[in-house]
């Protein structure tokens, strides 16, 4: 099922009623999510993601815009009749049903011709649990099970209609950070299983990236990239998607274009062409430096953080407030009485951001 | 969430229930009171204005119904806060037996007032073939018995009080128990590594963390307490203006029904009056309680 | 320091103690006195504290001598009318309140706040003169009607309703159920103890009542049992029988103390999480 948003927009009378007015939280969004494919909404809280989300599953009504599931336009269709499932973020399971129960209930509110026997839906609770695997916490409360178990039993709900869209919301927030490695996976593996159109909301960079088959990145109600997550990371469009994805985060210093040469402070860095003049953002990800004593680019040495295969350097640079950090693949360990420290930059580690509007600068080839 | 008017459909019982038995009703008495000579048979009256109220309070009957009201206020309502905050102290400085007390403690509360208050008739009653439990105790430590239930007025309004505090208290125990439960035992712990002593303990940290559920229950002691009437009913039987012993409650009721009843119109002037002085009652405790607070 | 905690051990104590003894002894001397018989009864003029030849005639004679049965059944048909048709309006009320968005939602359950305040004594007058009007006197409907609303449980219920996740609302919501299956399937379900509260908390105000039937019925088939002790006191036995009015008192009471006694951690904490007598 292909889900298509055209110029879909929320807008919510304001909080604060004495100032009046609307805050938008989705702004003309027109986006074409593929058929059978997961699907990451990312972005920081309050970016709208969660209400677009609520707009897609029918929760919430779109203030402007359509919504189509492949050609039906779905936007004034009741969330019932979507077809859809959903995941919440505390899994919303029912805490006085079983998990069996929890599983049939909504097999229970079909009508007329929809309607099943007990033992139908028995055997789609069955199948559904196997699918998620826990086919043998059947009988147990959700009280008695584990925050992923309980996750799965979610999914399992969500799923046993047979949706033609599921929607997560923030599915991993609540487990720590071991069961979230896992359950990700696990998502994964179901959502290629059933070949169901998974959109799923997320704050967490990384969790998009690690099984997301397209990463739509938010911010303020606006989408700001589609793509691959891969793609976006390396090509991002302009300084906020660079500087969301990735951790340690994108190093950004203020730098300029001059004399066909891109500079921080007095450091050449590289050769630029097709960009003019002007003074930009310069923004290097933190595996693009190579300690080379004779490198070009200078800074000093705070100290290195061991994080077990990698270290991460940490220096300054007086074109960049705070602490800047270079993932270096080896056991560097700095020296006691070296403070100066350079590096050599990987070309293609280094993007070019207007300092106007914040938009990447593209070299020409 | 949409706008959703189906929610009417799910308020309209409590709507109309409300609105038969509450709000017409308290239209109703304020028309009533203002109604002179109202006939209940035909349903008509002669004037409008304050004549009801006049009435009612130079009726020696509601004089004697709002003095009753108010010994009983003034004596039941501090006894039995203060007794229950003893008790409750008690309960909470022991251990052993402490849900068991507590359990017993509360018995009255599920107890029907009526009928309970006929043993305690049959207690303290003096009859021709028994002086009555109390009275012999009172004559056993030396004292003269003396007929509770149809004697002198003081010792009818004794029992009265002794009654109602039996019957008050379990609220006020439970509440107070509760309470004192409820206060972080950090602070017990910090003050006795500073040597506190237990009366500045007390007077210092449990009265002030527990006192804004002190100041409630003596709120709703005191609007219990005007609203007395069943109790009064239980030991002097129903005609209470004969004891000398009604309430203002019982006056109202006594105005609509029964023997001296049928005249709606007293009733509302007199139900209001009650509410007024009950509102005004309750408007006090809330300004000292927010002044000491 | 330690002979003092001691002594304020003994007495903390023995005050406890006492005050058990006075809470007990009203229940211990009606049980007494109902199983003395007549003739033992009056016949002792210091009343003794235990008797050797219990006697349940004083049953048997609550039982014939008055309607006793009868009041019991008006007071059981009246309490369980009166609690089950309550329990369904507030909880539709509540339900709308915590769960239902509408127009004028905050005025009205101000509205509904507001009318806590309001003392019973007040509409009284108004109902009886309704209900009269309604021809309903004696009759279960007259009983029933006016006491089958409580803004209090409603706001209590309200609370607890509220306390459940928005997202159950919306899971149910994506998977079609209609609000009245969720209210009865989840929310109820979910606030059993709630609504279990609420039901002995009007139960125990159902069974109790007095000054209302009193003002309703005069005629004594439909009696509950305060008015039927308390017309068996006036007039019942004759005024003197005290063992068989013990009796018909140890009958009526019965029912709340079991009750009690079976759920008195539920009662206690009910109670104490608001609940007023009167």
């Amino acid at each position: 099922m292909k889900v298509v948003l055209e110029h879909l927009t929320k807008r919510f009378p304001n909080r604060n009623k004495k100032q009046g007015g609307f805050v938008t939280a989705v702004s003309d969004v027109n986006l074409e999510l593929p058929d059978g494919k997961l699907v990451g909404l990312l972005g920081p809280s309050g970016c709208g993601k969660s209400t677009m989300l609520n707009m897609i599953c029918g929760l919430e009504d779109a203030t402007e815009g359509k919504i189509y599931f492949d050609q039906e336009d779905v936007t004034n269709i009741p969330p019932e009749k979507r077809g859809v499932g959903m995941v919440f973020q505390n899994y919303a399971l029912y805490p006085h049903l079983t998990v069996r129960q929890n599983i049939i209930f909504p097999l229970q509110n079909l009508k007329g011709d929809a309607k099943l026997s007990k033992e139908e839906m028995n055997a789609k609770a069955e199948e559904v649990a196997k699918l998620v695997q826990i086919e043998e916490y059947m009988e147990r409360k959700p009280s008695e099970l584990s925050g992923g178990q309980q996750q799965r039993v979610a999914i399992a709900r969500s799923l046993v209609k047979m949706p033609r869209v599921l929607l997560l919301d923030e599915p991993l927030s609540n487990l720590d950070a071991r069961l979230r490695l896992q359950t990700r996976e696990e998502i994964k593996r179901i959502q290629v299983k059933t070949g169901i159109t998974t959109i799923f909301v997320t704050h967490d960079q990384e969790e998009a990236m690690s099984i997301t088959d397209v990463m739509v990145v938010m911010k303020d109600g606006v989408i700001h990239q589609v793509g691959k997550p891969q793609e976006i990371y390396d090509n991002p469009i302009n300084l906020f998607v660079a500087k969301f994805l990735g951790t340690p985060a994108i190093n950004v210093f203020d730098g300029e274009v001059k004399n066909g040469k891109l500079y921080i402070g007095e450091d050449c860095i590289k050769d630029i062409k097709g960009i003019s003049e002007q003074k930009v953002y310069v923004g290097i990800r933190p595996e693009g430096f190579l300690i080379n004593d004779a490198g070009t680019f200078h800074c000093r040495l705070k100290g290195v953080e061991v994080m077990g295969r990698d270290v991460n350097v940490v220096f300054t640079n007086p074109n960049h407030d705070g602490y800047c950090r270079a993932i270096i693949h080896n056991d560097y360990a700095g020296s006691a009485n070296k403070k100066d420290i350079c590096f050599d930059l990987k070309d293609n580690k280094i993007l070019i951001f207007s300092k106007e509007n914040e938009k990447r600068l593209y070299e020409e080839e | 969430m949409k706008k959703n008017n189906k929610a009417w459909l799910y308020l309209l019982p409590a709507i109309a229930f409300l609105g038969v038995f509450m709000i017409y009703p308290l239209v109703d008495v304020l028309v009533y009171s203002f109604e002179e000579g109202f006939n209940f048979a035909s349903q008509t009256f002669s004037g409008v204005g304050i004549y009801n109220f006049q009435y009612v309070l130079r009726d020696p009957y509601f004089l004697q119904a709002l003095k009753n009201t108010f010994i009983l206020v003034v004596i039941t309502v501090p006894i039995s806060t203060g007794f229950a905050l003893l008790v409750s102290l008690a309960l909470n400085s022991i251990s052993k037996f402490k849900e068991l007390f507590q359990t017993v403690y509360f018995l009255p509360y599920v107890t029907n007032t009526l009928a309970v208050g006929i043993v305690f008739m049959v207690l303290f009653k003096k009859t021709a073939y028994s002086e009555g439990l109390i009275n012999l105790l009172i004559t056993f430590f030396g004292g003269s018995s003396v007929d509770f239930i149809d004697g002198p007025y003081w010792a009818k309004m004794l029992v009265l009080c002794i009654y109602t505090i039996w019957i008050v208290l379990p609220f006020k125990v439970l509440i107070l128990t509760s309470a004192l439960a409820s206060v972080n035992q950090d602070y017990y712990n910090a003050a006795k590594i500073d040597g506190t002593s237990k009366w500045r303990i007390f007077t210092k940290i449990t009265l002030p963390m527990i006192s804004p559920m002190i100041f409630y229950l003596v709120i709703t002691g005191f609007i219990g307490a005007f609203k007395a009437y069943s109790d009064a009913v239980a030991l002097f039987g129903v005609d209470l203006n004969a004891a000398g012993m009604n309430t203002m409650v019982g006056y109202v009721y006594d105005m609509l029904y029964g023997n001296s009843g049928g005249y709606p119109s007293y009733a509302s002037a007199a139900a209001l009056i009650l509410f007024a002085i009950v509102l005004t009652i309750t408007c006090i405790n809330l300004l000292v309680s927010r002044k000491k607070a | 320091m330690k002979n003092n905690n001691k002594v304020l051990k003994f007495f903390t104590y023995l005050l406890l103690i006492v005050w058990a003894i006075i809470v007990l002894f009203p229940f211990y001397w009606m049980i007494l006195s109902s199983i003395k018989s007549y003739s033992a009864y009056n016949a002792e003029y210091i009343p003794k504290f235990f008797t050797l030849a219990p006697t349940f005639e004083n049953y048997i004679n609550a039982f014939t001598a008055v309607p006793l049965a009868k009041y019991f059944t008006n007071t059981l048909i009246f309490t369980v009318a009166t609690t089950a048709i309550m329990l369904i309006v507030t909880i539709l009320a509540a339900f709308a309140f915590s769960r239902l968005d509408f127009k004028g939602k905050n005025l009205l359950f101000t509205l509904f706040l507001s009318l806590m305040m309001i003392p019973n004594e007040l509409v009284v007058i108004t109902n009886f003169v309704t209900i009269t009007d309604w021809s309903m006197r004696n009759t279960f409907m007259g009983l029933i009607l006016p006491s089958v609303t409580s803004v209090f449980y409603i706001y209590l219920l309200k609370e607890n309703f509220e306390q459940i996740p928005d997202e159950l609302y919306k899971a149910a919501k994506i998977d079609g159920t209609s609000d009245f299956r969720y209210l009865t399937k989840v929310m109820m379900p979910i606030c059993q103890p709630t609504i279990v509260t609420v039901v002995i908390l009007k139960a125990i105000e159902c069974w109790n009542s007095y000054v209302w039937p009193r003002l309703i019925t005069d005629d004594s088939n439909f009696f509950l049992v305060s008015n039927g002790i308390q017309a068996i006191r006036e007039s019942g036995f004759g005024r003197e029988n005290i063992p068989a009015m013990m009796a018909a008192v140890v009958v009526i009471s019965l029912p709340l103390i079991i009750l009690f006694l079976i759920f008195h951690k539920k009662i206690m904490a009910g109670v104490s999480r608001g609940g007023t007598k009167g």
